[in-house]
This record gives structure tokens, sequence and C-alpha cells, in this order.
């Protein structure tokens, strides 16, 4: 049995009503897991919500958030994946006075572009794989980025 | 029918057959109490505290299986009630809590009397509702009710808005139930089964190990017929006294921090342990690591995530342990119980080199005496509610029960202040039998207000209050653990018990030697009145045997051998 504190990624799939992710979190907080990131947004067309987790722990910890966050009345569905598809996305906003093209050109190796310029500030998108969105961040460091945000990590299974 | 929602409330507990209600009215649920006024359909108890409403609530479900129901107020008279919630919570009893809130226009204003009752309750229910429209009631009540008493019972918390239980919506109770999302698997698999029989008729020292959920689940019957079909010794945990009777011969005893010997022997010699509806709980196992160390496990549970949780299971079968049971019980004849003979042998032995036992005293009356005269005087005619402490521990070690429900005792959570109000419940559902609170003399001023309620409502519980002037059990670790530094834990100054119990309309009796105490019981069983009985104990006395908190069940702190003259 693999005990390490590997990073994993759960997705699921919740009735859409009030408080149902304060119940999906307070189980995390209360049990003492831990989450790394978390999305949600309504699956099209049924009144389901999809969640996914980015969190860590041994094969028995996930093992255990799985079957307790199954135990939830709401929750239809737990996928803990192995073999899956994950993208995540980052905001960064930098001065104008940087050098455009160059950020322009990272951004695209890592599936993202410039979309929003502005008088004083332009605004980069990028969507990649988590470890390609850390390595990004790293590349543009020396543009002297203004502000950064991240969204949580979106998976599907293969 | 188009009616109020508080009328809801009052048709949709008739609709469940609800036949007691334990609560305390206060401004948000106002409307609510004024329609319990005008029925007559279900009696409502009156307690003197809300936590109390919740464990009379416990007491009334786990003496009756039934789903337990109370009924509280906002703010106050919410987050009184959370720890009756969380006892309940961990000890899986299935009850409705009814609590009413601010008005819909006043939430999120900090209005008087207005907590985020959902948002306290999440953590220590197995599910909650914050009702926001009366049209919503109906199908929120059955869900409640139907959530929980199945799959792993346990309490459901309603919140009703003030103005929720005043607006008149459409009631139509027959809704169908509509949770897609929550469908416990009640049904083991039979493959799983198999196997399970296989690896006991293959075992050579296996050993049943008995939960409470075999009480949750009323298997207790069906547990001792597979009992005695295979000829397999049993432990019981805490929670699941009484599934076998005391004198079952194939009982151990009770195992963990405060077992038998022999009990926690035979767990850490098996070759099998056969887990119905326990879950390993620390105060069970001991040191994990140590547990059943070279035992493979069969764990029944109806919940998933209790398999596998502290002990890896190697035959895992999510089921309802009756559904379970009885499917292992048609397989029995794979099993032949003249193997595991030597076993038994084996165990009988360790029974007999350290029986559970206590010394007597010719001056001081011991605790465990007691429970034990109790058990002699009262036997099967009494159900025993206990609260928490040495009290708890040597009531659940040497009372000589006979049958599942007789003993209702605060597991999980160890409430003290649980005892006297869950008697009182205890009382309500089962009329017919003596109903026994034992009790320390610190436990039962946590809840001692509750005098009133037995009195008023005529419900008779005697309480035995083991008074050896400590919080016993803290002391006891004290001196065992902290040098006998006995830091805030002597309580010498006390209130006159019998007093006490005058003051609210009972009896008291003040008891120092062992023919008082006969006398006292016996009187207070006669005269059918609330009591207090308190009993001057051995002060220094110890719950033996004992596991030191996260020791392994095989090092025990045993009774010393009284030396021979």
């Amino acid at each position: 049995m693999n005990d390490n504190n590997e990073r994993r990624v759960v997705s699921v799939i919740v009735v859409n009503e009030a408080s149902v992710l304060s119940r999906i979190t307070d189980l995390f907080s209360g049990r003492g897991y831990n989450i790394t990131s978390l999305t949600v947004a309504p699956i099209p067309e049924s009144k389901y919500s999809r969640l996914t987790i980015v969190t860590s722990g041994s094969v028995r910890v996930i093992e255990q958030i799985t079957k307790q966050l199954h135990k939830l009345i709401p929750v239809l569905r737990v996928y803990e994946h192995a073999d899956l598809v994950e993208k995540e996305m980052a905001l960064v906003k930098f001065p104008i006075t940087e050098n455009i093209s160059d950020i322009s050109a990272i951004c695209n190796a890592y599936n993202g572009k410039i979309v929003n310029v502005g008088n004083d500030v332009i605004i980069t998108m990028v969507a990649d794989e988590p470890k390609r969105v850390d390595h990004y961040l790293e590349a543009i460091r020396k543009y002297n980025p203004k502000e950064i945000v991240r969204s949580g990590a979106v998976a599907l299974e293969r | 029918m188009q009616i109020s929602g508080a009328q809801m409330v009052i048709e949709a507990l008739i609709a469940e057959g609800v036949d007691t209600v334990f609560g305390y009215p206060g401004g948000a649920i106002m409307n609510v109490y004024d329609e319990i006024y005008k029925q007559d359909s279900f009696q409502h108890i009156l307690t003197r505290h809300e936590q109390a409403a919740v464990h009379a609530a416990e007491g009334y479900s786990k003496a009756s299986g039934k789903v337990g129901v109370s009924m509280i107020t906002s703010g106050p008279g919410f987050t009184n009630a959370v720890t009756g919630l969380a006892d309940a919570y961990m000890d899986s009893i299935p009850l409705v809590v009814i609590s009413g809130q601010v008005p819909m226009s006043l939430i999120g204003t900090d209005a008087f009397q207005e907590i985020d009752a959902v948002g306290i309750s999440r953590s220590c229910t197995k599910h909650n509702y914050l009702v926001t429209d009366a049209k919503d009631l109906p199908r929120i009540l059955k869900e409640a009710f139907y959530i929980a008493r199945t799959g792993r019972p346990g309490p459901v918390h309603v919140d009703i808005p003030k103005d929720v239980t005043a607006q008149i919506a459409e009631f139509d109770y027959n809704v169908e139930l509509d949770l897609e999302t929550y469908k416990p698997h009640v049904k083991g698999n039979p493959r799983q089964i198999k196997k399970a029989m296989e690896a006991i008729a293959n075992a050579k020292r296996p050993v049943f190990y008995l939960g409470g959920g075999i009480i949750n689940s009323n298997a207790a019957y069906e547990v001792r017929d597979l009992v005695h079909t295979t000829g397999i010794p049993a432990v019981e945990t805490f929670m699941a006294r009484g599934t076998l009777s005391y004198d079952d011969d194939l009982l151990i005893g009770m195992l963990g921090m405060h077992g038998s010997y022999a009990a926690n022997m035979a767990m850490s010699e098996t070759d099998l342990v056969i887990a119905l509806g326990a879950r390993f709980d620390d105060r069970v196992t001991g040191k994990l690591s140590e547990f059943a160390k070279n035992a493979a496990v069969i764990h029944v549970d109806i919940d998933p995530a209790s398999i596998s949780k502290l002990v890896h299971a190697n035959y895992p079968i999510v089921g309802d342990i009756k559904n379970v049971v009885n499917e292992m019980l048609k397989l029995s004849s794979m099993v032949d119980s003249n193997n595991y003979e030597p076993w038994r042998e084996t165990i009988e032995n360790f029974a007999q080199l350290h029986p559970l036992t206590f010394h007597e005293d010719s001056e001081n009356i011991k605790p465990q005496w007691v429970v034990k005269r109790v058990g002699e005087l009262l036997g099967d005619d009494a159900n025993i509610s206990t609260d928490v402490g040495q009290h708890q521990m040597w009531t659940a070690q040497f009372y000589p029960f006979t049958r599942p429900r007789q003993f209702i005792s605060s597991g999980g959570l160890g409430t003290m202040g649980f005892g006297f109000p869950a008697a009182i419940g205890v009382k309500a559902a089962v009329p017919e039998k003596t109903s026994i609170n034992f009790t320390g003399d610190g436990s039962i001023l946590m809840n001692c207000q509750e005098l009133m309620t037995a009195v008023e409502k005529k419900l008779p519980v005697i309480n035995i209050i083991l008074n050896n002037n400590f919080l016993g059990m803290v002391r006891q670790w004290q001196t065992l653990f902290y040098d006998k530094r006995h830091s805030e834990t002597d309580l010498s100054v006390q209130p006159d018990f019998v007093k006490l119990a005058e003051a609210f309309g009972g009896i008291g009796y003040r008891v120092s030697t062992k023919k008082e105490f006969d006398a006292a019981l016996k009187e207070a069983v006669e005269r059918n009145i609330v009591a207090f009985i308190d009993v001057k104990v051995e002060r220094f006395e110890n719950v033996m045997p004992m596991v030191p908190s996260g020791g392994s069940l095989f090092n025990m702190m045993l009774l010393e051998k009284k030396e021979s003259k």
C-alpha cells in the first residue's frame, strides 16, 4: 500500500442545493483533510454540480475522503481519478511597459494568449496542466507581473 | 389540504406514528407549540433544558427502537441542544430534532435569538435542513424521518423559520421520496458472505466482535443464533452490551480499555475477527498496530466508511447486520463448532486466570457491589441508563444484562449529564420496566434540573448516585498517570442530594450500609417515585482492569490480588 502523501484529484457530483458546498468543505476541515484547490460549477441541463477537488494524502486517507464524501446525503457520485486530463487556468496582469511580444510568445507556449489590453496593463490567460501553469508563472516572473490569479483544477477521466 | 407550516409539523409527526415528543418552547417555535396545545395524538414532555430534551429523545429511541423526536426554539434553545445532537450522531441514534428559527426576513441580521443553526449542526448530524418555504415541509419532514432511521441511523435536524410555520401551503404527506443520492446498501454481497463463512470454517481461533450496530439493526437474536450455531466465542463492545445474555457460555465479556482480561486476550490471540456492526473505536482497540495482530478480519457494517477505516478488512461486507447475519445463518452448516473446542478451552483458562471481579470490603460499600446488587434485585426487570465516568464502566462490567436495549449509555461522545434525561426517555418508552440511572456525584449535577420533568410527568426514574466525592474517572487517571495530583477533581463540597430530590418533589435516600441500600431500593421501586439514592462508596476505588490509553490490549493493568493471610 502506498502511504505517501501524494497529490490526488477527486471529482464529486452533488445535487444543486443550498449549502452543499459547505457540507463538502466542512467535511474536509472537520476531519483534517487538505484541500489544495476546489472548483465547482453546475453540470449543464441537470440538477447537479460537479466539484473538482485537488487534495493530498495516503491511499488510506483518500479512500476515507471518497467514502466520507459519498456518505453526505446530496452526493451522487465520487470519482478518484487515476488516468485523467486535468487543466487549470491562470490570469496575469502585467504593466503595459513590459515586453508584450515576449509575454505573448510565452503565453502561446502554454495554451494562452493576451485577453485584455488597457491603458496601463495587459492581462494574459493560460489554460494548461497545473504543473505547466507552475512553469508558466516561473517563466513570466521577470516581466514583473502585478497580479496573478489561478483557478482550481478541472479534470475528466480519460 | 391547505394548512399552516406549524400544522404540517403536527400532521407529519402523527403520520410518522410519533407518540412522544420531548421539547422546550420559545419565541421562534411558538406557532408549532400552539398546534401542540390543540392536539391529543401524542404526548409532549417538557424537559427543563434543551440538552435534556435531546438526551431524553435518545433514551426513548434506544429503548424503543423508534425515531426519537425533540423540539426546541432558535438561538440558545438550539445551541443548548447541540451536545445532544453530537451525542446521538456519535452513537448512531435515529432522531428528528426540529428547531424554530427567526423569520426569513431577519435571517442574517443578527436578530434576537438568531444563530446559524444548520451551520452549527452540519458537523454533528447525519443531515440537516433549513426550510425556506412551507410547501417543502411535507417532503423535508418525510425525508428527515427516512434518513434518520435508515442506513446507519443518526440525528436529522430541521430548522424552520417562524414565518414558514405561519405560512399556509398545500399539505400532502403521501409525497414520493426522491432521494436519488441516498440509497443505503442493506443487502450484503452473497459472494463475500460465502467467502467470509469459508474463512470462519478454516479458522482455528475465531472471535465474534459484536458492536452497537447489532442493537440498532434489531439483530441481536439473529446474532445469538449465529454465535450458538457456530460455537464461536464472542466479545461485546460497550455499545453492544445485552446482545448476548450475561450468562451465555459463549460470551467472553466486554473488551477494550476496561474490558475483561479474557476478552482482551481472546482478541489478541485470535486468528479471525468477525466484526459485526463495530467500528474499531480507540477505546476498544488500544494500540492499533497491536490489535488482533495475527488475525484476518471480516467486517460487516452498513456504513462503508467504517470498513477499513482503522483496521484493514480482509472480508468487507457492506449491509444491514440483520440481513447479513441471516444469510450467514443459511450457510452455517459449513462451520463445525467442534473445531473450536480447544480455543474455547483456552478462553476459559484466560477467564479463570483473571476473572472480572473486585475486592469486597467489610467497612465501605464498593461501587461494583451496588451494581451487582441492583442486578440481583431487579435483573431483567430494569432498564439501565448511566451517566459517564467510573460508574458507567462498573455498570457495563458488572450488571447482568439479559437483552438488547436494556443498557442505555453515552458511548462515543461520553456525555456527562446524559443519564438522567435519557432514563426519563427510557421510562416514557417502556413504562412497565423500572428505569434505573447509575450516575456519579459529578455527572448528576449536569442535568439534575430534570428532577422537575420526571416528577411532573410521573416518570419515576431511580438515580443511584455512586458517590465517591470525586470526579472519579479523572481522579483515577490523575492517580495513575499524574502522580496523584488530583487537580480540581475533589468534589467533597456537595449539595444534600436527599434534600435536592425532595425540593423537586421526589424522594432522597442517604445510604452508607448495604442493608440501607437494599431497603432504599426496595422502597423506591415500591413507591414508584422519582428518587435519588445517594450511596457513599469507597473513595479511591479504581475501574479495573485497565488498558492505559494507547496501550496494547494484552498489556492490562489488572486488579491486584489480595494477599492471603
